[in-house]
């Protein structure tokens, strides 16, 4: 079961009201290599996967849901004081005469989050490397959002972000090192 | 919806906690990839005990940070009381 935790894993603050970031970052929210498609291809990778990764895919997916809702935060701050004017100068009003300010899981073109933006091959080589290469297109879906921010409040939250794309990239990757030792050592008899 | 002000130390107090559980999160990890490092589990003991005195203090004075037995309640039941997460 999961236990949540009254807390956010790293604070998120922003500086002004400014509804066009929070159409960006939606793209982290509910977009193919955003923080929901994380959780959920990593969780749902556990029950096929080697039981040696098992451990690491539970709490990098468990991760992404602490990640899930840094991203919340930051559109919820970026948004809750705006008028209808400005989400439409921000160029958001299609969303907001359909959800008002509420959240949804679409990305930036306010494109519905799918299942099939997440792979499950049953191939554990193939699965980590797709894992790989999510954590690698978030971490540079969080270069291209700080590039276009100039909050810097917001941006300290991206950045933190984006480091710890790097560190689950980087633990992926020794899992497949750990998984091709134990492929090799059951070659030797 | 509103954002509560909380005193001082409600803030200083999970900025602790964040930065504690930045070295579990972080040692979490590296443990699953390299469960043989023995300095680092002592590491992550140590922080272990260290963020469990810390979450007592603060869930005394601020309410439960957790649910399903994890926090102790008081009366009337507060769980909804400290601002949550988006609301900081």
């Amino acid at each position: 079961m999961w236990i949540y935790e009254k807390k956010l894993q790293y604070p998120v603050k922003v500086r002004e009201c400014n509804p066009r970031l929070a159409k960006y970052l939606i793209e982290q929210y509910g977009g193919a290599d955003g923080e929901l498609a994380a959780a959920l291809r990593y969780l749902n990778q556990r029950y096929t996967i080697p039981d040696k990764v098992i451990g690491l895919l539970t709490d990098i997916g468990t991760e992404e849901f602490a990640h899930l809702e840094m991203i919340a935060t930051m559109i919820y701050k970026l948004t809750k004081d705006a008028t209808p004017e400005q989400l439409k100068a921000a160029g958001i009003e299609d969303h907001y005469v359909n959800h008002d300010n509420a959240l949804f899981y679409q990305n930036a073109a306010g494109v519905p989050f799918t299942a099939s933006y997440i792979q499950a091959k049953g191939d554990p080589i193939a699965d980590l490397y797709e894992d790989i290469a999510a954590e690698e297109k978030a971490r540079a879906t969080y270069q291209w959002i700080i590039d276009m921010s100039d909050d810097p409040d917001l941006n300290d939250g991206l950045r933190f972000l984006r480091e710890r794309e790097i560190v689950h990239s980087q633990r992926f990757r020794e899992a497949v090192e750990l998984l091709k030792d134990e492929r090799d050592r059951k070659k030797i008899f | 919806m509103s954002n509560k002000q909380m005193p001082k130390e409600f803030y200083t107090m999970m900025e602790e906690l964040q930065s504690i559980d930045f070295v579990l999160v972080d040692l979490t990890l590296y443990l699953d990839t390299h469960p043989n490092d023995y300095k680092a589990i002592q590491q992550f003991n140590e922080f272990s005990q260290a963020r469990r005195q810390l979450k007592n203090q603060f869930e005394e004075r601020f309410g439960p940070l957790q649910q399903y037995g994890n926090s102790y309640s008081n009366y009337p039941w507060n769980w909804n009381e400290s601002p949550w997460p988006w609301q900081i």
